[in-house]
């Protein structure tokens, strides 16, 4: 039986771009689906086509059991999303906001009111509630975004890249609110490019670049595909850097890589914290001044850089509220194709082997 | 209807409505936002009025001596003449304010939000249009109020007068459905802006609104007694009594039948431009 949230070979094409190149996705129900990817990769494409807001060239979606493309109306009535800018009306305040949701998910009035008091309360918006949403922080918007999402409960959540853009209290702020729905039985597919978001919050992972699905699994799992622990040391002076890197292909079981201006000399290993005391030892007898040094288990990060050879690019965006750094600007459907640039910014080399 | 209470643990989507009930209850809820915003923002409100009342002013004092309407050169009998021709043009902004509302929406993601939301597909856009004709309805009546301090006034009784105003309302709530086209068809608000304007200029120009369309060169006094906006102009004039006594109306067809001219020029755009507006809501950001 296919799962809360399943799609078979989904095809979107915006002029020569291909957003979606096939894609498949299947989310068990009340289970978190983390899509992650860089910008352009087709993360938001691939939500609103599941969200009914855009048709697929080719493929089949259904969601709670509802096929997406033959009945987009009953759709609606069972999903909440949660858009990557905080869509709510400025000018109205955030209890207007969140009444009019409800209403246009055919509450009540009295209903709708009430519930609009319900979740402002829950999302700590209580006292803001009666001000205009433009006197709101980016912080404040998100949560009354994610607010109007839930005005009915919908058994399947759509929430692109949520946290894009806060800062990390209200990010982590944000988290425990998703995981508090989670615990309560949604099904979730979350779009993120932050790694540590997916790491965090997904049960399970699909890696997107470039429209196709091209890992995919949990966060161990996909982890472990880019190998095993590591040891790391930052020494603390440059001309350290040869011994410290002879020792520690001493003890490594492939090739190290040495990042000059850091002063950092990394390889893998196996054998844990034991052999970690080992190198410390060795690298003291040898009279190499340490900075740092550490066993480290591979990241989400060091997975998108072995998968993609290119880091995930999320500086460009950080920090910007809802501002357009990049072409994910807006919603406004021309920027759409040419966000999906073919050509990427320039690789880092960091992760070649 | 529903019987969850607020502290249920799942709030249901309540059962479906029938769709006619559905769009009127869906549209107000929208008209009802957007009404919210109108008031929120009043300058914008004041500006749409600044516009008209100028034009009031500066064609009946600058112009007032210059045009001749039906054979008198009096200010006075101009005056009565331009009237309903500003009132007719001030109705048409409508089209620039719903193409920017609704631009702005697709821009900020609401249109997005409104879509996935379980309701009727052409109630986003018929509560911005119905908000808009609150909004021109009381410019109307200010504008009203301007033109009968300038020495306005009608000749007719209460009911033809306001059935004078009928026909430019009606126009103005066809004209913002154009807008509403515009608005989905372009990429920022700004466009909208110009977008819903800069066409504006001829068809109000090349009309009767401002000047007798008689003196036009044939082309053009052609396109102006054809315009659907001229027909509305007339048949304001035509309920006002603001023809003067020794009036000759052009021989083409709405310029003899005015008002029906006017009523299906504002239906047949309205059911023109709402199935292309609705269509083009339903695959917008696609």
């Amino acid at each position: 039986m296919p799962g809360a949230i399943y799609a078979e070979g989904l095809v979107k094409t915006f002029g020569k771009v291909r957003a979606l190149d096939g894609v498949d996705l299947d989310v068990p129900e009340g289970t978190v689906l983390g899509l992650l990817g860089p910008n352009g990769a087709g993360k938001t494409t691939a939500v609103r086509v599941l969200t009914t807001l855009l048709r697929p060239d080719r493929g089949t979606a259904v969601v709670a059991g509802i096929d997406v493309l033959k009945h987009p109306d009953e759709v609606r009535r069972s999903i909440g999303l949660s858009g990557q800018f905080a869509a709510v009306d400025e000018y109205l305040t955030g209890r207007e906001n969140l009444t009019m949701v409800g209403r246009l998910y055919q509450m009540g009035g009295r209903d709708a009111k009430a519930r609009a008091t319900e979740l402002l309360e829950r999302f700590h918006l209580a006292d803001a509630g009666d001000r205009p949403a433009k006197t709101y922080s980016g912080g404040m918007r998100r949560r009354l975004d994610l607010a109007a999402a839930l005005v009915v409960s919908p058994p399947v959540m759509f929430m692109d890249e949520p946290t894009t853009g806060l800062d990390p209290r209200n990010r982590q702020q944000l988290w425990e609110v998703i995981q508090e729905l989670v615990a309560g039985g949604t099904t979730l597919l979350l779009t993120t490019q932050y790694l540590e978001e997916a790491d965090h919050l997904a049960h399970d992972i699909c890696v997107v670049d470039h429209g196709k699905v091209i890992a995919r699994g949990t966060s161990d799992q996909l982890k472990a595909r880019t190998g095993g622990e590591r040891v790391e040391v930052v020494v603390h002076a440059a001309e350290h850097i040869g011994t410290a890197d002879e020792v520690l292909r001493g003890f490594g079981k492939g090739e190290s890589k040495i990042e000059q201006h850091t002063r950092k000399i990394t390889v893998p290993v196996a054998g844990g914290a034991k052999l970690l005391a080992e190198v410390i030892r060795e690298l003291d007898a040898r009279g190499v001044e340490i900075d740092d040094i550490g066993l480290r288990r591979p990241t989400l990060d060091d997975v998108f850089i072995s998968l993609t050879g290119h880091v995930a690019e999320v500086a460009e965006s950080s920090g910007q509220d809802g501002g357009g750094a990049d072409g994910d600007a807006g919603p406004g459907r021309a920027s759409r194709p040419g966000r999906r640039a073919p050509k990427r910014a320039p690789e880092t080399k960091e992760g070649a082997k | 209807m529903t019987t969850v209470t607020p502290a249920a643990p799942r709030i249901g989507v309540p059962k479906r409505r029938g769709a006619v009930s559905q769009s009127v209850r869906d549209s107000l809820t929208v008209a009802k936002r957007n009404l919210i915003r109108m008031l929120r923002i009043p300058e914008m409100v004041i500006f749409g009025l600044i516009q008209p009342i100028m034009f009031v002013v500066l064609f009946s004092y600058v112009f007032g001596g210059s045009i001749t309407v039906g054979g008198s050169t009096s200010s006075a009998a101009y005056r009565e003449f331009l009237m309903a021709g500003i009132f007719a043009q001030t109705v048409t902004f409508a089209t620039a304010g719903a193409g920017a509302g609704i631009a702005d929406d697709m821009h900020r993601g609401l249109i997005d939000r409104f879509r996935s939301l379980p309701m009727a597909r052409g109630a986003v856009l018929t509560g911005r249009t119905l908000a808009d004709l609150v909004q021109t309805a009381l410019t109307l009546v200010v504008l009203a109020v301007v033109a009968f301090l300038v020495g306005w006034r009608s000749h007719e009784n209460l009911g033809k007068v306001l059935a004078g105003f009928g026909l430019l309302l009606l126009l103005g709530y066809a004209f913002s459905w154009i807008g509403a086209l515009i608005g989905l068809s372009v990429r920022t608000p700004e466009a909208a802006t110009s977008g819903g304007l800069i066409w504006l200029f001829p068809l109000t120009f090349i009309s009767n609104a401002f000047v007798p369309s008689d003196n036009m060169p044939t082309f053009l006094r052609h396109i102006a007694e054809w315009n659907p906006f001229s027909a509305t102009v007339q048949a304001a004039r035509e309920l006002f009594g603001n023809l003067p006594p020794n009036y000759q109306a052009p021989d083409a067809w709405p310029m003899q039948n005015p008002v029906w001219a006017s009523l299906i020029w504002s239906v047949l755009i309205i059911v023109a431009f709402r199935t292309f507006a609705v269509r083009k809501y339903r695959s917008a950001t696609a």
